[in-house]
């Protein structure tokens, strides 16, 4: 939460919901940059929405839980987004998702004790051919095996060290 | 002027999703800089561009030269100095860069030789891959917003719904319903304002035909738009675009302004005296709110849940005003409709599909890609001639069509027509057209868990039996799939199933239960070996596999036991191998290398 200093946060917090008229139809995407800004989305931003739109924060939490594209957790560093779409699946999509998890020692939908590796499955990214496929990130990598992972996994636990 | 023009060269980069990921953005920029660099040497200067999707990604990234028409495929950052002074200086064709057909075996140079292409009909597609979606002078050189004018200038709302129902179009986002139909029923309710809406929350696994065509060609889903708005009098539009597809949101934004700018979205549009405008809403990552009373309640800012279905959205839509919800491709197939006719549409296709579909061919087969091809083309066409075939050359076990809500089509069904019809009629559906391919490799228990396990996750929960029934059948199949079953399981699974395909509130739950129905039907051997026998036939499910090598087969190559993750495989060089049964995870990798069948499943 050191991010989250009261008078950045309130600057911060004015200047996102500014961008939207007061309709409840805009608070999705007031989450949404909310989630952009922070990686994920604070509680305190729920009172904000809600304050803003004069609803009850009741009702932008049953929101923010309902869609899946809103996490209230905070994120690793990397977050590894292993496609299980369907041609992933069938292309054992499964056993990269478990060497990773193994590799890291997290589920999916779980962060690193380290706070450097979220790891997420997502149902397609739309790159089938390259299944099985992940993004750390921004970066794709395609036609994955057990082995591949291990060697990729190391290329940013590199990385992350030398910063 | 206007033939120099024509004949001015052009290097078109693929920056469809697939290529992308492989680094056709890359590709692009060193192409521009060397292009410019070798600039000084070369009368005509080839214009770059980065342009949507060619479909065929399997083979990523894909450059291809106009007027020349040759294509160049897994294009690599070091192959730029030799395509800069082959082809672009010489136009001599590196022939290492070539396609090679998979069904023939040869390379060949241009689209039109390859077996990929041949058989497609481009209609939704038309401009995916040829022009920079960017670029709205790319749009109108190729008759773009000129059906727009047409309707303008000729056409009162009346006749562009006669145009469309004379098309025969069907929704393209799965359930096939006649799109002027739609149209005829929002038209003909007196209460406004009306709106319309596209659905671009394209949440099936394994498709991303709608993805490409925002990315590759977004102006043409506006267009649609104009002219269904224009015909059932709405001022506002909507495209509700799937969270993670932030290139196409991205795509859609700038395309609006552009529009916009233009004067093809706005006030008073062309000098019609017409005035629509067109917003962009992300969606939040809710596979229901594909569903259209949940997008809708998605747009107005309240957790997508669906709604009964009687009372129907043309009627009472988006905050309870008529509606009309288009998917994607539906609305890019409406300027060419209205531009070259209904009759014109109508001629193509099978008797009650007519026009095109576009695929996402996907899974085991050869050609990974986006396709389009006129209705009622058979599966073998397709996933042969079209897909290439199946990755290693092995058995082609099933197609599953249709999302999480379709089915599987087994082998001896691979003459079916595809088209809405037939595939219900064989327990599938065409859904969105996601088409998965899969071999022997597969195991169908395992595939209908996927499918359950998937729609478990997403549904929404309102109602009780799409609720409760899924977590029942993905507690049995997870049973089935792990050796704990009982016989019987089968029997109660289909009793669920038609519980809950008979009592869920909407279409995801109603259409839930098909993956296991249509796996029970057509493989039922395989769950009945799954539960009697504890053996998995496809070497899948992990407690109910056992791998074991062949030791007249097997002449010792050692490539499993190279790359076995567990090390569990052992034996001297040219002589049979053997696994290591308690150290083998049973993850797959070894069968799937073996290039004798040496390895099986016991």
């Amino acid at each position: 939460m050191e991010n989250l200093k009261d008078g950045d946060f309130t600057a911060q917090a004015e200047s996102i919901l500014q961008r939207y008229p007061r309709e409840q139809r805009f608070a999705l995407a007031m989450m949404q940059d909310f989630q952009k800004e922070y990686d994920y989305l604070p509680r305190e931003a729920i009172r904000r929405i809600a304050g803003y739109l004069e609803v009850p924060p009741g009702k932008i939490y049953s929101l923010a839980t309902f869609y899946k594209a809103i996490s209230m957790e905070k994120k690793g560093k990397y977050i590894i987004k292993v496609c299980d779409g369907t041609a992933c699946h069938i292309r054992s999509s499964t056993w990269i998702i478990e060497e990773i998890g193994k590799l890291l020692g997290i589920k999916p939908g779980g962060t690193s004790a380290d706070g450097r590796f979220s790891l997420e499955t997502v149902k397609c990214l739309g790159t089938c051919a390259l299944a099985p496929v992940m993004v750390i990130n921004d970066e794709y990598f395609g036609s994955l095996t057990v082995g591949k992972v291990k060697k990729i996994l190391q290329r940013y636990g590199g990385r992350a060290d030398e910063e | 002027m206007k033939s120099e023009q024509s004949q001015k060269r052009k290097i078109l980069v693929c920056c469809g999703p697939g290529c992308l990921a492989v680094g056709g953005r890359e590709i692009l920029q060193e192409l521009r800089t060397k292009v410019a660099e070798a600039g000084a040497d070369i009368k005509v200067e080839p214009v770059i561009k980065g342009t949507g999707c060619h479909g065929l990604c399997e083979q990523g990234p894909i450059v291809r030269f106009l007027p020349e028409d040759i294509s160049y495929c897994r294009v690599n950052l070091a192959d730029i100095d030799e395509i800069i002074s082959q082809t672009v200086l010489q136009q001599k064709v590196v022939e290492r860069l070539l396609f090679t057909d998979a069904l023939t075996g040869r390379r060949v140079s241009s689209q039109s030789e390859n077996s990929f292409y041949k058989k497609q009909l481009k209609i939704a597609l038309r401009n995916t891959g040829e022009i920079d979606p960017l670029n709205l002078d790319d749009y109108l050189e190729r008759d773009g917003y000129r059906a727009l004018a047409k309707v303008f200038s000729q056409m009162d709302p009346g006749a562009v719904i006669a145009e469309v129902e004379q098309s025969g179009l069907r929704g393209r986002g799965g359930a096939g319903f006649p799109t002027g139909l739609k149209w005829r029923q929002c038209a003909r309710v007196d209460n406004f304002p009306k709106y319309v809406i596209c659905n671009a929350d394209e949440g099936d696994p394994g498709a991303f035909m709608d993805r490409s065509i925002i990315e590759g060609d977004p102006h043409s889903v506006i267009e649609g738009m104009v002219i269904g708005a224009y015909a059932v009098k709405a001022h506002r539009g909507f495209i509700y675009i799937r969270d993670e597809y932030a290139l196409a949101v991205k795509t859609m934004l700038e395309a609006i302004r552009q529009a916009e700018a233009r004067g093809y979205l706005g006030r008073n549009i062309l000098d019609s005296g017409f005035d629509f405008s067109l917003e962009v809403v992300r969606g939040g990552g809710a596979f229901v709110c594909g569903e259209s009373s949940a997008l809708m309640a998605s747009i107005e800012g309240r957790v997508g849940e669906p709604r009964a279905k009687y009372i129907r959205s043309v009627e009472r839509g988006l905050w309870d005003q008529p509606t009309v919800l288009n998917n994607v491709e539906t609305w890019a197939n409406i300027p060419p409709i209205i531009l070259r006719g209904g009759e014109w549409f109508n001629r193509i296709g099978s008797e009650k599909s007519k026009g095109t579909k576009v695929f996402s061919l996907v899974g085991k087969v050869k050609n990974t890609g986006l396709v389009e091809v006129p209705m009622g083309i058979s599966l073998r066409e397709l996933i042969f001639d079209i897909g290439g075939g199946i990755l290693n050359d092995r058995e082609f076990k099933a197609v599953q069509t249709g999302g999480p809500s379709g089915g599987c089509i087994p082998a001896d069904m691979l003459d079916l027509k595809v088209d809405f019809d037939s595939l219900a009629a064989a327990d599938s559906m065409m859904g969105s057209g996601g088409m998965i391919v899969m071999d022997e490799r597969t195991c169908m228990v395992d595939t209908a868990r996927y499918y359950i396990d998937f729609l478990t996750e997403e549904s929404c929960g309102k109602c009780s039996p799409c609720r409760e029934g899924l977590k029942r059948m993905r507690e049995i199949l997870n049973d089935i799939c792990s050796g704990s079953s009982r016989p019987g399981d089968i029997e109660i699974l289909e009793e669920i199933a038609g519980m809950v395909r008979e009592s869920s509130l909407c279409g995801l739950g109603k259409t839930a239960p098909n993956p296991i129905l249509s796996t029970i039907k057509y493989f039922r051997d395989e769950y009945d070996e799954h539960v009697n026998k504890k053996r998995c036939p496809a070497g899948i499910c992990r407690e109910l596999t056992t791998f074991i090598i062949n030791s007249e087969e097997c002449n010792g190559c050692g490539l499993c036991k190279k790359n076995c993750p567990a090390e569990a495989i052992s034996g001297e060089s040219k002589a049979p191998h053997v696994i290591d049964l308690s150290r083998c995870t049973k993850c797959g990798n070894c069968i799937e290398l073996c290039r004798f069948n040496a390895i099986t499943v016991k």
